[in-house]
């Protein structure tokens, strides 16, 4: 391991031990030096002392998903020394905490073992239980910087920025540094042949979870109501929503509000109250995750027929049932697109990265009240969790939020009288009114059978006029979604087609692929109902290798089902441990495929 | 923005209300209950109460969940925006509407079965959080529309049509939202307009959370004998204990009761109700009182009636929550975010 900025570090602590700090340092440093880098959380479903790891990977490259291996591995945690020590690659390094005598049997010819002291030295340099657990945290950067020749004034600089109100914590966190580095560059040849050097690849960007872009979307596109009940991995979306609104949206004067988050009682009531709001005409959303979706689903179906717009975002875990909570999967596509009894379904979005997700969500207000229709925003754990380099978030101060075809009181005055269900421009989306707006406005929304004037009925054709005119507005839809990032070369026979998190891990296998001669053209779909220019994309090629992070082959489904692609084209690649996916899974799958006799 | 809709039919002896409309103008289509239910009897009463409150039709909201009451909102005022919504879930889509909202006023219908089973989660959460709303149960002791299953308000020993009689303990709307806090609880009966009309009134203008619990025999399913949700039982057991004039604003307070026996009680939103003890023991501003005589009266196999509890103290959800009052969903897009340039500053931190 021979090479400059392209390194994984590995660090594994005990959850609830402060270690999120310290590791949050450590990645900001590398990206201040210009390199990029990617940040990923593997955490339990537990407050306080099982085991969790978060990984950096340096790249030059850019590159954005997970590596499959690990350089440099900081074993802070007894309990999993044994599997941790394990994974690191051959060549790597592994640092751990020798005030603890190690078992020799613990051992390894082909990595550097570097023991360092950490917890001696921090009891020696420090008072208080608390502030030696984090010391050693800080300290063990340090060791990291020694090794990798990080620049200390970007971590000085850092400390300084985070602890501007309490200078004696930048002079003690610094001490700590020092313990590290100074020790490392003591005893050991420093730095590693691998290293951190400056470059400039970061500039107008910056590190930023999914979840906190969605919600400073929602704020940025105007929402005034959301609703929720927590749930692991989307409680951070609300939190983040909350944060920027208690910033932005607080009369200065009077300390009122214009937004009102309601912490509902479950996803049955938080559903409903977004719903209530959307239909008086607020934006609305709520965050959730598969869980939640499953109990959302028979309102999510109502809406559909009543034709409420909302937006409903769900950061997707591991099924089934509570399957595994902090443990990311794209599983919930077909319970989504499908949600509820009855012939539904519904319009689907998939950002691939926070950038995304911030935009996406924004739009996303703007088409569900186009359509007037609930729109699902799917993340995952992965894009919603963990610290993704994008793109600086830019906003368009000249945006007006499509709030669709909504009768105002002028309207209204005007017209001889309203009827809710009447497709009037013949795209399948009939005009609304709003609640106090006027007299005329007036109409009954229900979930039973009703005319396109908008009365009950359990009259046949009257019902099928309905549910026929919703097919019409599918269709509409289908021209108004995100178009698919395609690229293509018409040299390629063969393609990758996958969505959302995936994005980064098929990228870099088409980079990984190219360099052995083989050529992929891509497809990355941004949302359902599919666009024409996936169905052409799928019909120009004769193997399209569908990634995707489930068990089932959800998206392959979907393109079978809602565009008739070809199925026997369509090789589904399944990733589905729970762990992001990564590059080297698909370029193994596109291999195996094609070992088979796959053409590629 | 103010609508005064155009009379109907111009009835020359119908009086009118201070908006110049008549009842005529606050009902809504034809009921399609079975003939004589009593829900009917208690849409005949909502009309009148909203008729004699001035409210202006598309000012209303008119919820429900799901059920032969929850079916009603589409029986009167029919320029009032209704949310015939799903079973049990109507106290969420109101909390989601209010919230967007304030300026409405929101009435939600339900029923016996849509909040003490499916829906019971929601309806005490609405409690918790003193939405701004009048909330009638109407309750018959069975599923009406799902022909005459038991529901949770059915009493020990009484007698379906067919079958055994009920042993479960029964959920008593109006002690629960006693116990949950609720800010203004009634109990009336689908029969007795007298008392009904000037609590849904009160009901309708009190700021926070108010529960009419109606009882509104299923005439098809529970209204005979040895069932204790019938007409005759109910006329045979039930006591008021306090009810109450509304007052309207342009009327004064005409203090001809009896000293002790009647209290004018003002509404935080600034209107007055009367109280009437028809109990001079009855203190329905207190909590503890009320429910050991809900309790004691309930054991005795009585119905208690009226205004059982009034607390005028407490905020509801939006000033609880500091909201702005302006409805959210009337607020002008250009404050709702800080533009680029804040944008740019503000992701500082992630850089
Ligand atoms: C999710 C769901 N489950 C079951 C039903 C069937 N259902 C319709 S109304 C009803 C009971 C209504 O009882 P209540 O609220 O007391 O109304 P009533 O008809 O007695 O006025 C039931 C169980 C439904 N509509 N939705
Ligand atoms: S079944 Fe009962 S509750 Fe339903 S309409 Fe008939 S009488 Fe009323
Ligand atoms: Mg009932």
């Amino acid at each position: 391991m021979a090479s400059t900025n392209d390194v994984v570090i590995k660090i594994a602590t005990v959850n609830g031990t402060g270690s999120a700090s310290a590791n949050g340092l450590l990645r900001k440093a590398i990206f201040r030096m210009g390199v990029p880098v990617v940040g990923k959380n593997y955490f339990p479903s537990n407050i306080q002392g099982l085991p969790t790891w978060y990984e950096i990977r340096v790249t030059g490259d850019g590159y954005s998903c997970r590596s499959d291996r690990v350089d440099i591995m900081v074993a802070m945690n007894a309990q999993t020394y044994a599997k941790d020590l394990a994974d690191v690659e051959p060549g790597g390094c592994l640092i751990y905490d020798s005030t603890w005598p190690r078992s020799s049997l613990l051992n390894r010819d082909d990595i550097t073992i570097i023991g360092i002291p950490l917890s001696k030295m921090c009891n020696e340099h420090f008072d208080g239980v608390r502030a030696r657990i984090l010391m050693k945290n800080i300290a063990y950067v340090g060791v990291i910087a020694a090794l990798l020749d990080l620049d200390l004034d970007i971590i000085k600089g850092l400390l300084e920025e985070t602890f501007a109100a309490k200078q004696h914590l930048i002079a003690s966190n610094m001490e700590a540094i020092h313990l590290g580095y100074d020790h490392a560059s003591k005893h050991f040849p420093c730095p590693l042949p691998t290293r951190v050097e400056k470059m400039d690849a970061t500039k107008g960007h910056i590190v930023i979870d999914g979840n906190t872009a969605a919600g400073l979307g929602c704020m940025y596109a105007g929402a005034t109501v959301g609703a929720w009940y927590p749930i692991t991995p989307s409680t951070s979306l609300m939190d983040a929503f909350r944060t920027f609104c208690g910033r932005y949206r607080v009369d200065p004067e009077t300390g009122k509000r214009t937004y009102c988050i309601i912490q509902a009682e479950d996803e049955l009531a938080a559903i409903g109250m977004v719903l209530g709001a959307s239909w008086m005409g607020a934006r609305s959303f709520t965050p959730t995750s598969g869980p939640g979706i499953s109990l959302m689903s028979e309102f999510i179906g109502f809406a559909y027929y009543a034709e409420i717009p909302t937006v409903i975002f769900d950061v997707q875990r591991t099924g089934p049932s509570t399957g595994m909570p902090t443990r990311t999967q794209q599983c919930d596509l077909l319970s989504c697109a499908y949600a509820s009894h009855g012939d539904t379904k519904h319009v689907l979005v998939f950002p691939a990265d926070p950038e995304e997700c911030f935009y996406m969500s924004v739009q996303s207000f703007d088409l569900a009240e186009r359509l007037q229709t609930p729109v699902m925003v799917l993340t995952d754990l992965d894009i919603g969790m963990n610290d993704w380099m994008v793109p600086e978030l830019e906003w368009d101060d000249s945006y007006i939020p499509d709030r669709g075809k909504v009768y105002g009181a002028e309207d209204l005055e005007k017209m001889e009288r309203f009827y809710r269900y009447l497709d009037v421009d013949g795209d399948g989306i009939p005009y609304r009114t709003l609640p106090g707006v006027h007299p005329k406005g007036a109409y009954f929304t229900r979930g039973s059978g009703h005319t396109k004037l908008g009365a009950y009925t359990e009259n046949s054709a009257d019902y099928k006029e309905v549910v026929d005119r919703l097919l019409v507005k599918w269709e509409t839809a289908r021209t108004m979604l995100p178009e698919a990032e395609i690229r293509h070369s018409k040299f390629n026979k063969a393609a990758i087609l996958t969505m959302g998190s995936c994005d980064g891990a098929c990228k870099e296998a088409l980079d990984r692929l190219e360099k052995q001669k083989i050529g992929l053209n891509y497809c990355r779909v941004k949302g359902f109902p599919f666009t024409d220019a996936v169905r052409e994309f799928i019909d120009q090629h004769e193997v399209v290798y569908v990634v995707e992070q489930n068990r089932d082959a959800q998206l392959r489904t979907l393109l079978i089902n809602d565009i008739e692609a070809d199925q026997r084209k369509l090789v589904p690649l399944l990733h589905y441990d729970g762990m992001p996916i990564n590059a080297g899974f698909v370029v193994d799958g596109v291999l195996k495929e094609i070992a088979k006799g796959r053409a590629a | 923005m103010t609508y005064i809709a155009k009379p109907k039919i111009s009835l020359p002896n119908l009086p009118k209300n201070e908006l110049g409309l008549t009842t005529r103008d606050y009902e809504g289509a034809v009921s399609t209950l079975c003939a004589g239910c009593g829900h009917d009897s208690v849409t005949a009463a909502l009309i009148q109460a909203v008729f004699e409150l001035d409210i202006e039709p598309h000012m209303l909201a008119k919820m429900s969940g799901i059920g032969c009451s929850s079916k009603t909102p589409a029986y009167f005022v029919s320029e009032a925006h209704g949310f015939n919504s799903v079973h049990g879930r109507m106290p969420s889509v109101t909390t989601g509407a209010n919230a967007a909202n304030r300026d409405m006023t929101y009435i939600g219908v339900s029923g016996d079965g849509d909040s003490l089973s499916i829906g019971v989660g929601q309806f005490v959460h609405a409690i918790r959080r003193n939405l701004n709303m009048c909330y009638l149960i109407e309750n018959n002791g069975v599923y009406g529309l799902t022909k005459g299953q038991f529901s949770a308000s059915a009493d020990i020993g009484t007698k379906p049509k067919k079958g055994l009689p009920n042993q479960q303990e029964p959920i008593d709307p109006a002690s629960a939202a006693l116990a949950l806090g609720a800010t203004y609880i009634a109990r009336s009966f689908s029969g007795d307009k007298e008392q009904l009309i000037p609590l849904i009134k009160g009901a309708i203008m009190h700021s926070g959370f108010s529960l009419v619990d109606i009882i509104s025999p299923c005439v098809t399913f529970n209204d005979h004998e040895g069932s204790t949700k019938s007409y005759a039982h109910t006329r045979e057991f039930y006591r008021h204990v306090a009810n109450i004039d509304y007052i309207h604003p342009t009327e004064e307070i005409r203090v001809s009761y009896d000293e002790g026996e009647a209290l004018p009680i003002h509404l935080r939103g600034g209107d007055t109700i009367v109280l009437r003890k028809v109990d001079r023991d009855y203190d329905p501003t207190s909590r503890a009182d009320a429910f050991k005589h809900l309790r004691d009266r309930f054991n005795a196999g009585e119905i208690t009636t009226g205004l059982l509890y009034v607390n005028e103290d407490r905020a509801e959800m939006h000033e609880l929550m500091h909201n702005i009052d302006t409805p959210l969903s009337r607020l002008p897009y250009e404050g709702l975010h800080p533009g680029n340039d804040e944008l740019q500053k503000l992701q500082s931190r992630y850089r």
